[in-house]
């Protein structure tokens, strides 16, 4: 893609292409629209809406805050609003991009929490929930075969391993999460470090 | 605080799981139906698979199928304690690592720990839908529906809403 507008004379030390920052109910408004955009799941939409539409951010610097709020624990996209938004108007901005983000879905998925009490149990809304279930579990191990492709390209056994054993110690065994992931971070993180080790000697 | 208050129990639950979801909402989903579904009996097998179904079709987060956990267990009040705990705890601690780590590049342990953590949440991920395919995936016709929706979202860049209306749609007509 071509660089947005990029201007004939660039003065270091000063980003370019940035939109001054926005108030606080354009940030709520801006991430509950991106929220209610988001369809299987809001990242795209936000990626789009803070680097290409706001230009609140460069995409590096989007970049570098996800891959911050995906290694952190929790919804990513929930962390990211709450970044995101101090990065651009101090804590007030964090809480206004967090609540546009949750609240208007929150409501939503209120109100159909309350139909589903009332009416779950009418057959015609089982078997449409019942069909939409099968596509929901289809479009999840369409993304695990995604993520595990580059996995199986440099066929690493041991992180194919990992994967493996955190895939049967939680699905097959119903082990609580917990004390799967008290063994399993500190394994995974330290046959990684050996191995980029032996990569660099 | 009351221990047999259903709406501590869903704050301190999945106040904790949100620390524990290391790789997002998918990779909770075996967690979440452990406790709602094995621990507690807040939901049926089958009511946690639609709850599941409902959030893929709606609009925000994923992750809030909490909010439907929480409206099971304790009405109106228990959905917002719900989507708040699961969401405001692991939040906060971003806000405070980011102003931390201004610069996560500059490290290089941010970068192995992330590359740590992806085996184990695509394990995770996998075993959220095989436990999600055992309670949704009971007759042929409907195993078929998953796997033609997964083939289809794996080599096509479709939105997924029309794979998950047309499941709507086959259930309806009482093919699935």
């Amino acid at each position: 893609m071509p660089p947005d507008s990029a201007p004939a004379v660039q003065e270091p030390d000063i980003p370019v292409a940035h939109a001054p920052p926005p108030g606080l109910l354009a940030l709520f408004l801006a991430f509950a629209r991106m929220s209610l955009a988001g369809f299987g799941g809001v990242l795209v939409f936000a990626r789009h809406a803070i680097v290409d539409q706001h230009r609140w951010m460069t995409a590096d610097e989007f970049n570098e805050t996800f891959a911050l709020c995906h290694f952190l624990p929790g919804p990513n996209i929930v962390n990211l609003s709450m970044v995101f938004g101090s990065r651009l108007r101090g804590i007030a901005g964090g809480v206004a991009a967090f609540s546009g983000l949750l609240l208007p879905p929150t409501l939503i998925m209120t109100v159909l929490a309350i139909i589903y009490a009332r009416f779950g149990d009418v057959e015609v809304l089982r078997r449409i929930l019942a069909g939409i279930s099968c596509a929901a579990v289809g479009l999840l191990i369409a993304v695990v075969l995604r993520m595990m492709t580059p996995l199986l390209k440099r066929m690493d056994v041991v992180v194919l391993l990992l994967m493996l054993g955190v895939f049967i110690a939680i699905g097959v065994l119903r082990l609580p999460l917990q004390a799967v992931l008290l063994v399993a971070i500190p394994v995974s993180i330290g046959v990684t470090y050996l191995m980029r080790r032996k990569v660099a000697a | 605080m009351n221990s047999e208050n259903p709406i501590w129990a869903l704050i301190s639950t999945f106040g904790l799981m949100s620390l524990f979801a290391v790789g997002g909402a998918a990779a909770a989903v075996p967690e979440m139906h452990r406790i709602a579904v094995d621990v507690h009996h807040w939901m049926t097998d089958k009511q946690f698979a639609d709850a599941y179904a409902i959030a893929q079709l709606s609009p925000g987060p994923n992750v809030l199928i909490v909010t439907l956990i929480g409206y099971a267990v304790a009405g109106i009040p228990g959905a917002l304690a719900a989507t708040l705990a699961m969401c405001l705890p692991t939040a906060l601690l971003a806000y405070y690592v980011s102003r931390l780590l201004s610069r996560p590049s500059q490290s290089r342990w941010p970068g192995l720990i992330q590359a740590a953590l992806v085996p184990l949440s695509i394990g995770l991920m996998a075993a959220s839908a095989l436990i999600l395919a055992q309670s949704t995936d009971r007759t042929v016709a409907a195993l078929l529906l998953t796997a033609m929706v997964a083939v289809i979202a794996s080599i096509s860049r479709i939105n997924p809403l029309w794979l998950l209306l047309a499941g709507g749609l086959l259930g309806f007509a009482g093919i699935v």
